[in-house]
């Protein structure tokens, strides 16, 4: 079972990965957006999107699912860090999950834009990689974790 | 100028101790090279020809005087003992080690300085007017705003590996002295019909491969949606710009594709959720940001005392009143002048100053300054706040020190990229070239006879040289291995913007100098009456000057 880093914490990933070649993906597996999008029931559901696919199609069905996980298959892409913002602020409330092959010198930001969970590429030594989430106690604009800018909260 | 809180240094701090780590890690092998290098370049670190390059950040071009003691004393204890201003007004060193960077960026937050976002597909840092707060045609300070841009920008988590890098330049003047045109995105204070002063906003301009003017997106914006605006632009381009091809991955290339129409309709798809948000701006948050920018403890000055005083030392020393019309100018308040230093004197790379002459550079503006410096694009050096009657002994002292040159504007005052000696991008050197041409130029009074007159060098099409927007431009190009030199004429980076028009085939480095002579020398003989370079450029067309530069083999 692949591990991940869920809320600060080192957790197993209960989620079947996702299958592109599945017709009807089941319950509790991870859906490609094609595969989402032909779901019947969406409650409950997982969808993985990849760079290019914005998640806009989501924005109707945002609180019936409950895994929406990012892609980035190569870490200098930063499309992604876009998408989760968005997926945030028209109110997804899941478990907001960056896959791939990003790094852990990217967490605190990809934390900042909306995700909790990290499913890195190289988990060999997530412990480490849990460190960097630390790198950075103040920051000046406003985001997910923190929607206020600094100048609105400087003393 | 902006002075730091204790959040500011906590972020600053923040920043160099994950930039130790992540240093330790790949020295140690846990990163390679290929994850280092956004890391690195994020922090201004370049892995160049012959040493590491290390670009500190100078927000806006505006530094005060123990941070140019502190950038002597670094470039004497990590580096040679010199540094170099950029065409983005930042400063360079150029050979510190890759072991003592941190040491470097733990050094320079003890004066509010750091390299962040420097470099890399990033938000870079924003540059603006060289004479802000001082100039005669103001209609507001930019440098508020600027400020605003730089905590916006600084570690933003969305923004940070965009397809390319990203400039932001702000202007507040009728005159744009920061090129707002040839920036990603480009602001200018404006007036509305009301005389109530917002934002002008320009799109997709930029230099490098494929030059372009910027589009208005926003012909007036309220002061207080800054932020949100620009995140709006951001968004856009970072989820639909290019990725496949870095010489396509400009926002100016996604604008052109889309057209700018439908590119103003997706950004304020955009901003209608971002609008009225959180990073709407306070009355307060610009109050505060203004309160740093007030006017130094200026005297009110009898300018008619001290003008005639000024008159009789012109008099008495004409290379003096020479260095006062070529390299002053006036200050919106009586009394008070502002002065330019050219780092352009022949035998020295343009832009290169040394550790001495940046402590005494802190000493001027202690003594007749407030303390207070500035950078500019075109790499030179400004003390903004003389006053009349102390230029005599400042000139005195900039005369000794080799920062007197009286060339500001004219022909030698070249700007130009450090070319293949330094940069590991380069096609072809540009150092030489400059010299060759500010030693053929070397008569004062032929330079001052052509007028006002830009000449810009890059030794690569990433144009850090803006050899488009030079009047002559010159850029060094490849041929089998071999240097050869492009020439362009006709670009100008005010509000009346132009690119540079290519001139023709390109010649080798030694017949240069023999190009320019030409091309001047046929603007000479062309010019009516006091008509400038670029106007009569304009009026006659390329062919003249290509037929002459052309005429016979060299």
């Amino acid at each position: 079972m692949r591990r991940l880093i869920k809320h600060g914490n080192i957790i197993d990933d209960t989620w079947q990965p996702l299958d592109p070649d599945c017709s009807v993906p089941e319950h509790g597996q991870i859906c490609s957006l094609e595969q989402w999008q032909d779901l019947a029931d969406k409650e409950g559901s997982a969808v993985q999107l990849e760079p290019g696919q914005e998640p806009t199609p989501l924005f109707d069905a945002l609180e019936k699912i409950d895994l929406l996980v990012i892609n980035f298959p190569v870490f200098t892409d930063g499309r992604g860090f876009s998408y989760a913002r968005d997926a945030r602020e028209h109110g997804y409330q899941g478990e907001l999950r960056a896959s791939g092959h990003f790094i852990r010198d990217q967490l605190t930001y990809l934390q900042r834009c909306g995700f909790d969970a990290f499913q890195m590429a190289d988990d060999s030594d997530l412990n480490a990689a849990l460190t960097s989430l630390r790198d950075f106690t103040e920051h000046y604009q406003a985001a997910i974790d923190q929607p206020l800018p600094l100048f609105r909260r400087r003393s | 100028m902006y002075v730091y809180d204790q959040h500011d240094q906590k972020i600053i701090d923040e920043r160099v101790a994950q930039f130790r780590d992540q240093t330790t890690r790949f020295l140690a092998g846990e990163i390679t090279d290929g994850e280092f290098l956004p890391l690195r370049l994020q922090n201004g670190l370049y892995l160049q020809r012959l040493a590491p390059m290390l670009r500190i950040a100078v927000p806006y071009g505006l530094m005060n005087s123990s941070q140019l003691r502190k950038l002597a004393d670094i470039s004497r204890t990590y580096d040679k003992g010199y540094v170099h201003i950029s065409t983005r007004q930042n400063v360079q060193l150029n050979w510190p080690l890759l072991e003592e960077v941190p040491d470097i960026l733990a050094e320079l937050s003890t004066v509010q300085m750091h390299a962040i976002q420097t470099s890399g597909n990033c938000i870079r840092n924003t540059t603006t007017d060289q004479f802000a707060g001082v100039a005669s045609d103001e209609l507001e300070d930019p440098r508020p705003y600027c400020e605003i841009i730089r905590q916006w920008s600084t570690l933003h988590p969305e923004f940070a590996f965009l397809p390319r890098k990203f400039k932001i330049a702000v202007c507040g003047s009728t005159q744009d002295r920061a090129a707002i045109h040839y920036h990603d995105i480009g602001i200018e204070l404006v007036a509305d019909d009301d005389g109530e002063i917002g934002l002008k906003i320009l799109v997709g301009g930029g230099l490098g491969r494929t030059p372009a003017i910027g589009s208005v997106i926003c012909e007036w914006l309220d002061k207080k949606h800054l932020l949100t605006y620009l995140e709006a632009v951001l968004r856009v381009y970072n989820q639909h710009g290019r990725r496949d091809n870095k010489y396509k991955a400009r926002i100016k290339i996604l604008v052109r594709a889309m057209g700018i129409d439908a590119f103003r309709e997706a950004v304020e798809q955009q901003w209608t959720a971002l609008k009225d948000g959180p990073s709407t701006l306070t009355e307060e948050e610009i109050i505060r940001a203004r309160s740093f920018f007030r006017d130094p403890s200026y005297l009110a000055l009898d300018s008619t005392l001290a003008m005639f005083d000024l008159e009789q030392d012109c008099t008495r020393d004409p290379i003096f009143a020479n260095w006062i019309t070529r390299n002053t100018q006036d200050h919106r308040l009586p009394g008070y002048r502002i002065v330019t230093l050219s780092l352009k004197a022949t035998g020295f790379a343009p832009g290169d100053i040394t550790a001495e002459q940046l402590e005494l550079l802190a000493e001027l503006s202690d003594l007749y300054s407030f303390g207070e410096i500035r950078s500019t694009h075109q790499q030179n050096m400004v003390l903004g706040d003389v006053q009349v009657s102390a230029l005599y002994a400042l000139w005195q002292r900039l005369q000794v020190a080799g920062l007197a040159t009286p060339n500001i504007g004219y022909l030698t005052d070249i700007i130009c990229c450090p070319g293949g000696d330094y940069c590991s991008l380069a096609n072809a050197k540009s150092l030489p070239i400059a010299e060759a041409i500010q030693t053929r130029f070397d008569d004062l009074d032929y330079v001052y006879d052509l007028g006002p007159l830009e000449l810009n060098i890059s030794g690569c099409m990433n144009a850090c040289g803006h050899h488009h927007v030079g009047q002559i431009g010159i850029l060094g190009v490849d041929k089998k291995g071999q240097e050869f030199y492009q020439i362009c004429l006709g670009g100008n980076q005010a509000k009346d913007a132009s690119i540079g028009k290519i001139l023709g085939p390109s010649f080798k480095q030694k017949d240069v100098p023999e190009v320019i002579d030409r091309i001047l020398s046929t603007y000479v003989t062309l010019r009516e009456e006091d008509e400038s370079f670029l106007d009569t450029y304009r009026r006659v067309g390329i062919h003249p000057f290509k037929e002459r530069a052309y005429a016979q083999a060299y």
